[in-house]
């Protein structure tokens, strides 16, 4: 019977549905690169940025309905950021004359930048500081990420916004040094 | 707590502005495409009768829709089937924004793109496939068509054919009208349906 209403094609009962990709790129785009930007810098974090949505993209089919996207993405863009370090590391050409490091900035040694003194900061504290206070991810989620305990991982970015309370110096201008 | 306090301290990194965000949601949608995991590309296009969303596989244009039935919930439907990997992706839309605008610019009269039929199954496909032998500027009543489809008796499911068409506009389901002459329902309104049939009639 051509003319009876059809039944329609296998109607899955009580699938949530997902959203298509676009909106989680636009939900959580800039948060992934700042995270990107905060533990490799601005040159890397393009690249991270561009290697982390390319691969949810192609899981993201398989990712459960229920899933913590945010966290889903940052646990990609940590793995993504490892690659572009070794990659990078790879193609670094050793020099003869090692460059100065850029200028301290001002002469109480605290660092203007606040960028520059994130970069500072070891590899582990950059990344608790970064999934934790950018990403929103609680301790639990960071160490699942970075690996060690909730502990360490609470304590790494615990040091981390302590050394970054002393190397920068924030919206605090210290009285008499605005020459 | 100290936590806000502590973020508050992150807000003097650099901001991602939104030009920059823009850079590489445009590489993405490149590299994805590339890669053959960009299933459904879509973009939206400016026409005289409202911005309509177009949506493309990798086989051809899958959907057209009209304001009305809300571009979002469109794109929702489009996850569920067909699939989640859905990106604002111009580049595949080209040559269908091409020929709509050369249609509404009364420049082109029929359409030459590949067509995927996934939303469209049976009878109702049936129907859609037939849409383009009723040529511009011509009607043909729900009637004309279930005959012309081989269930005369069909016109209703004609009807209801032409009212899901996933790709209105470029499978002309604005040419089939009721036969005393009144315009029938359409998928972006009456005045839509108007506005079309008068601009093949200019």
């Amino acid at each position: 019977m051509t003319t009876s209403r059809s039944a329609g094609p296998g109607r899955l009962p009580h699938v949530t549905p997902k959203t298509p990709f676009e909106a989680v790129v636009a939900e959580h785009g800039a948060t992934v690169l700042r995270v990107c930007r905060a533990v490799l810098g601005p040159a890397d974090a393009d690249d991270a940025w561009s290697e982390t949505f390319l691969a949810a993209l192609k899981a993201y089919p398989r990712l459960p309905a229920d899933a913590n996207v945010e966290a889903w993405l940052v646990t990609i863009a940590h793995r993504k950021a490892i690659d572009v370090t070794r990659a990078a590391a790879r193609r670094a050409v050793p020099v003869a004359d090692v460059p100065e490091p850029p200028a301290a900035g001002p002469a109480d040694g605290r660092d203007i930048d606040l960028a520059g003194a994130l970069a500072a900061l070891p590899r582990r504290q950059r990344e608790a500081v970064a999934y934790h206070y950018l990403a929103g991810l609680p301790y639990q989620d960071v160490a699942a990420i970075t690996g060690g305990s909730t502990d360490a991982a609470r304590r790494a970015a615990a040091d981390g916004i302590a050394r970054l309370r002393k190397t920068y110096p924030g919206v605090v201008i210290p009285d008499g040094e605005n020459s | 707590m100290t936590m806000n306090h502590d973020a508050d301290l992150l807000q003097d990194l650099p901001a991602v502005t939104e030009a920059e965000l823009a850079v590489l949601r445009d590489r993405l949608a490149e590299r994805a495409d590339a890669e053959g995991v960009l299933d459904v590309a879509y973009r939206t296009l400016d026409t005289p009768v409202g911005t309509l969303l177009l949506a493309a596989t990798g086989a051809g244009l899958v959907r057209v829709a009209y304001p009305v039935e809300g571009h979002d919930q469109v794109l929702q439907a489009l996850a569920a089937r067909v699939s989640p990997r859905i990106l604002n992706a111009p580049r595949r839309l080209d040559p269908a924004a091409r020929e709509i605008d050369e249609y509404f610019a009364g420049q082109r009269r029929t359409f030459d793109l590949p067509l995927d039929y996934r939303l469209a199954t049976g009878f109702r496909r049936k129907v859609l496939s037939y849409l383009p032998v009723i040529g511009y500027g011509d009607t043909a009543s729900y009637a004309t068509v279930a005959a012309a489809v081989g269930s005369p008796r069909a016109f209703r499911a004609v009807g209801t054919a032409c009212a899901t068409n996933p790709l209105p506009v470029v499978l002309p389901c604005h040419r089939v009208i009721k036969s005393g002459g009144d315009l029938g329902r359409y998928r972006g309104g009456p005045a839509a349906k108007r506005l079309l049939l008068d601009l093949e009639a200019a």
